[in-house]
Formats: structure tokens, C-alpha cells, sequence
């Protein structure tokens, strides 16, 4: 398997899933590099978001081990718990906003609970982080059902960032935007990786993410890591699934070959 | 981790030089910001301001949008104060937040009378739209009645019988104990209240035109209204909010037709089944307690209520009963397709459902009421 990475920023041993008699994860094993943007592939139902919620602790694990920032999740205490959840950001597939509150306050709402700042602060800060993801500022005082669907993910990407994490997991962020949107979400993260020094985890079926924006790729098969590496290893192995991935008709579209 | 963050004046030359240092991150944000303010007063002391970030171990948005929106209040004129010592790890951080425009101020409208009678006029305008609407309601579940009629083919069967078995099987339990309690407690007030003047008997009488003509049907209903109108407008009010409706519409569907004339249809024979079951637990819950508590015996009890209740009592309950239903089922599909985007508006529509179904109720009730005292029921 992947050889021992020193220091990862999420180290995940032996995990195992299961939901009713189904195992969806079986003895997966995965490190996530300080300062990386991961790109995480598989088939539909593999159990990709299953990983990430795994590891964001929502989905309960059979057996295994999660370690993120070096904290093992299972032996911390709530107080340590909250101190790891304060520097990780996660944008859900389906941007998951407040419906009932606005913009402003959709953003502002992780800054509050766990900042002491003032009212003027958390406005600037919201407009900046706004700014960041590519909205105008009059988009703060709408309400999440008032967004097109590009709108509600950079929404939801500025609430991940509001408190300035050091790993952000997105799940499918480019999934749903027209092909221009999703260049520049790519180009966001990659501009948000670089000034922020943010570690990235993506799960997409974007080929053109993988190609653009990230520095690794791991794919998920049967409940298990089945290569992990750099686009050119994905592109040179051998699995049938990876072959017809990287080699299919979209992405030789991509690559233009 | 490094160390606190910290903001030094220090001469240099002729300029005042600010030196930031250590970690300029959002853990620290509500010191960084007093720090700011601090310095933010310097602005105009002097000429020849400048920020030194050379020493700043670590960086944040928070801390680059401090450090720009000191670098902007030193600015005077057309004399912008400068940052120095920017690494280049940060620097397209800070020209990140220096491409951000000061923040717009929100304004909140104060109060004022002319405001009031803006909204005492708005509420009196949606009073009338509810009934508007609720009256619309009616006439689509007629019309879309009257298509199912004459094409029996597209009547929903088992969506139909899926919610008689929500709404009247399934709250066969609840309904049952909760009027036969009702029952018990008319029953032993009467007795309470009756014996002081030795009229006992005269309970039988009571509960027996009470519970046929008013309580089995008007407590049912609005137990009803709170139990399956809420669920109404939930369901309707998700998948509104999820799309389900438009997709049902551009299949060509009408959704008059596959989910609320189901629902409709459900409920109205729901209300009359649980409102006759109801009337029934409540009777035997009364005479138990006549029994048991005033000493009448069953035979007795049943003797006297046959005197006492004619069969008009009984079908003045249960006509009663399915326009009822049809309230609470019209107000309930009503709220639920008037759920917009947001879970707030979705609570808020599915408490309107289930007080305004109580309160049509109960004006229906009053106008059965007046009718069948006219009619001499």
C-alpha cells in the first residue's frame, strides 16, 4: 500500500463501515498531507461521502482508527473535540445552508459561536470572505433559497472558511455548476490553498478538478484504498476501473489526446 | 503554536513605524481588534505611518483584514500608509482582503405609525388572501373530483387507502382513550354537580346529547386537525420545498390529483369513522363512571339514554363530521403548498395549518349550530 507518510494532517487506520449486513468500508487505509489538495474518486455508492462523513465523525465506525491534526478522535474529550471541529471546515454536497438565515449570517454563524469579536469585525470579515469566493456583496442579505445553485456552494465554501481552518473537506463542490463556474472554483481552491495554506479534501467526478487542482488523487474501490498517487500514476496503473476513468472518452476530452 | 500577537510603536527616523508580531490569526481576533483600535487613533498625529509585518509568524484572513483596515484609516488623503516587510507567503492574503469594499451598513427601518398601519393593513389583506385561496382550494379538489368521475381510471386507490390508514387507522388508539377520559371526567362532574339537587340521573342525559352533538365530533376534529393536518403540510410543504410538486407538473401531472385529492379523500372518511368510534368510547367511558362512581347501573344508564337522545342527535354529529374534515384537509393542502424555500417557513405554515384548521372548525361548528336550531334538529 501507499507508503508511510510523516506527519499527516488526517491519518485514518483500518476503518471499517457498515450499515445493516452491507460493509461499505472495509479495512481503508489513508493519509492526507499537510498543505495538499487530495482529490478522492471512486464509482457512485462506493462509499466516498461515506469516508468523509466518517471522518467528520457522523457516520459511527465499526473498528479503526481516525486521527486528524494527530488528535485521535475516539479519545478526546468534548472540549478537544470542539477545539479539532474549530479547524475544519466542511462544505456538504448540497451546501447545506441555514435556510432561515441570510448570507451574512449564515457565514457569520460558526464566528460567533466560537469567536469573541464584534458585530463590525464579523461584518468585514464576511464581506472579505465573500469577496474570496467570488460574490458580490449585495448576495449577503438574500436567503439561501434566493441563490442559483453556483451561488449556495461559494455560500457554503465562505461559511467552511469563516473561522480560517486548516483542512477543508468538500464533497463535490463542482458538482452542478456549468463547466466556467467549475474552472473557477478549482482556481478559488487553489488560490485558498496557496494564501491560506489550507489542506484540501475533495471528493468530485470532476476530471478537469483532478487534472487542475489537485496534487494527489486516492480512489476508493470495494471499501478500500485501490491506488493513491499523483495524476500521472493514476494514468499509468493498470486497474480496469482506473483505466476506463483516465483513459475513458471524457477523459481523453480533457487531456486532449 | 506561536506566540500572541502584538502591535509596537517604534521610531524610525522621522516615520512611526507599527511592528506587528507573532500569530495575527483568528484565535486572537478580539485582541488583535482592540490592538487596532488602539492604533487606529494615531491616524492624523502624525505624518509618515507605516505598517511593519516583517515579523508576523502567522496569518489569517482575520489578521490581514486588520491589518488592512489599519493600513486604511492611517491613509490620509491621497497619502496611502504603506505595509512593509510582507512575506510572500501572505502577501496575495492581504491583496486578497485590499481588493474587499467597506462594509455596506445594513438599515433597519424604526418604528413608526405610519409602519403599524402598514402592517395591521398587510395582515387584513393576507386574512383575505387566505380565504381567497382556501376558497380557490375548494374549487380545484371539486374539479379535479369532478375529472376523477369521469375517468375512474386516475383515481389514486393506494395512495387513498396509504392514507386512510394514516389517518384513521393508526389514530384509532389515541382517539379512542382520549374521548372515553372525556367521557369519564363529563361524566363524574355531572354526577358531582347534578347530586346536590338530587338529579343524578340526569347525567345520562347530558353526556348522552353532549358527546352525540358536540364533543365526539368537534374534540375529534380537532384532534384531527393537530394530528394529520400538521402532517399534511409537512409533507406537502417538503416536497415543495424539494421540487417534488414542479417535477410532478412538468411529468404532467396534476398535483391536485395525485396528492391532495387522495388526502382529501382519506380524511373525509377518517373524521366520521373516528368521530362515531369516538362518541362511542366516550359513552362507555361516562357510563362506567355512572356505575362506578354514581351508583347507576348499566341497565339503567342504557334505559335513560334511550329516553333521553333520539337518533336526530346522532346524525346531526356525524353530518357534521366529513365537513369538517373537509376544512381541516383544504386549510392543511392549502398551507403546504404555500411552504416557500427556508425550514422556518415550513414551521411557520404547519402551525398556521393546525390553528387555522382548529378555528375553522369551531366556526363551523357554530354554524351547524345555527342551522340545525332553525331546522329543529
Amino acid at each position: 500500500m501507499a507508503p508511510e507518510i510523516a506527519n499527516p494532517i488526517i491519518r485514518v487506520r483500518d476503518i471499517t463501515v457498515q450499515f445493516g449486513s452491507t460493509r461499505v468500508l472495509d479495512g481503508l487505509n489513508l493519509d492526507v498531507r499537510r498543505g495538499e489538495i487530495l482529490g478522492f474518486v471512486g464509482p457512485s455508492g462506493a462509499g466516498k461521502s461515506v469516508l468523509t462523513r466518517t471522518i467528520i465523525g457522523l457516520v459511527p465506525k465499526v473498528s479503526g482508527r481516525i486521527e486528524v491534526f494527530g488528535v485521535d478522535l475516539d479519545a478526546t474529550d468534548s472540549d478537544e473535540r470542539r477545539g479539532v471541529e474549530r479547524r475544519w471546515g466542511i462544505l456538504f454536497q448540497q451546501g447545506a445552508l441555514f435556510s432561515s438565515l441570510t448570507v451574512r449570517q449564515n457565514i457569520q454563524f460558526p464566528v460567533r459561536e466560537y469567536l469573541n469579536v464584534s458585530q463590525r469585525l464579523m461584518d468585514e470579515i464576511t464581506m472579505a470572505k465573500l469577496a474570496m469566493v467570488g460574490l458580490r456583496p449585495e448576495v449577503a442579505e438574500r436567503f439561501p433559497s434566493e441563490l442559483s445553485g453556483g451561488m449556495i456552494k461559494r455560500v457554503a465554501l465562505a461559511r467552511a472558511l469563516a473561522l480560517d481552518p486548516e483542512l477543508v473537506f468538500l464533497d463535490e463542490p463542482t458538482s452542478g455548476l456549468d463547466p466556467i463556474g467549475a474552472g473557477d472554483f478549482d482556481e478559488l481552491v487553489r488560490t485558498l490553498q496557496r494564501t491560506l495554506g489550507l489542506t484540501v479534501f475533495m471528493v468530485t467526478h470532476d476530471l478537469d478538478s483532478l487534472y487542475t487542482a489537485c496534487d494527489r488523487i486516492a480512489v476508493l474501490g470495494n471499501g478500500k484504498i485501490i491506488a493513491a498517487g499523483s495524476i500521472a500514476d493514476m494514468q499509468a496503473s493498470q486497474h480496469p476501473w482506473l483505466r476506463q476513468y483516465f483513459h475513458g472518452k471524457r477523459a481523453r476530452a480533457v487531456t486532449g489526446q | 503554536m506561536s506566540g500572541d500577537p502584538t502591535l509596537e510603536r517604534v521610531a524610525r527616523g522621522n516615520a512611526l513605524a507599527l511592528c506587528a508580531t507573532g500569530a495575527w490569526t483568528a484565535h486572537f481576533a478580539p485582541l488583535l481588534e482592540r490592538m487596532v483600535a488602539d492604533a487606529e487613533k494615531l491616524a492624523g498625529t502624525r505624518a509618515n505611518i507605516f505598517i511593519d509585518v516583517s515579523q508576523v509568524s502567522k496569518l489569517d484572513t482575520f489578521g490581514a483584514w486588520l491589518i488592512e483596515r489599519l493600513r486604511r484609516s492611517l491613509t490620509q488623503g491621497s497619502v496611502e500608509a504603506q505595509i512593509a516587510g510582507l512575506s510572500v507567503n501572505y502577501s496575495s492574503l492581504v491583496d486578497e482582503v485590499r481588493r474587499v469594499k467597506a462594509t455596506p451598513v445594513v438599515e433597519t427601518n424604526p418604528v413608526t405609525i405610519t409602519g403599524m398601519l402598514d402592517q395591521v393593513g398587510r395582515s387584513m389583506v393576507n386574512i383575505g388572501g387566505t380565504l381567497v385561496s382556501l376558497i380557490d382550494m375548494l374549487g380545484a379538489v371539486l374539479a379535479a373530483t369532478g375529472r376523477v368521475l369521469v375517468h375512474p381510471r386516475s383515481f389514486r386507490l393506494t395512495s387513498t387507502v396509504h392514507h386512510l390508514e394514516q389517518v384513521c387507522w393508526r389514530a384509532v388508539p389515541i382517539i379512542v382513550l382520549i374521548t372515553f377520559l372525556i367521557g369519564c371526567i363529563i361524566s363524574q362532574q355531572g354526577i358531582f354537580h347534578f347530586r346536590k339537587f338530587g338529579a343524578d340521573i340526569f347525567v345520562v342525559d347530558m353526556l348522552g346529547v353532549l358527546v352525540l352533538r358536540e364533543i365526539g365530533v368537534l374534540l375529534v376534529a380537532i384532534m384531527v386537525a393537530g394530528r394529520s393536518g400538521s402532517a399534511y403540510t409537512a409533507e406537502l410543504g417538503s416536497m415543495k420545498m424539494r421540487e417534488e410538486i414542479d417535477a410532478l407538473r412538468t411529468m404532467g401531472f396534476d398535483p391536485i390529483e395525485v396528492l391532495i385529492l387522495p388526502r382529501m379523500l382519506a380524511l373525509v372518511i377518517a373524521l366520521p369513522v373516528l368521530a362515531f368510534l369516538g362518541a362511542m368510547a366516550a359513552l362507555y367511558g361516562g357510563g362506567l363512571v355512572a356505575w362506578l362512581y354514581g351508583g347507576v347501573d348499566p341497565d339503567a344508564f342504557l334505559l335513560r339514554l334511550r329516553d333521553a337522545i333520539s337518533i336526530h342527535h346522532f346524525t346531526v354529529g356525524l353530518v357534521k363530521a366529513p365537513v369538517m374534515a373537509a376544512v381541516i384537509g383544504i386549510v392543511a393542502c392549502v398551507e403546504g403548498l404555500a411552504v416557500q424555500g427556508s425550514a422556518e417557513s415550513l414551521g411557520q405554515h404547519t402551525t398556521a395549518s393546525v390553528v387555522k384548521g382548529i378555528f375553522f372548525v369551531i366556526v363551523m361548528d357554530g354554524v351547524f349550530a345555527i342551522f340545525f336550531a332553525s331546522v329543529g334538529m
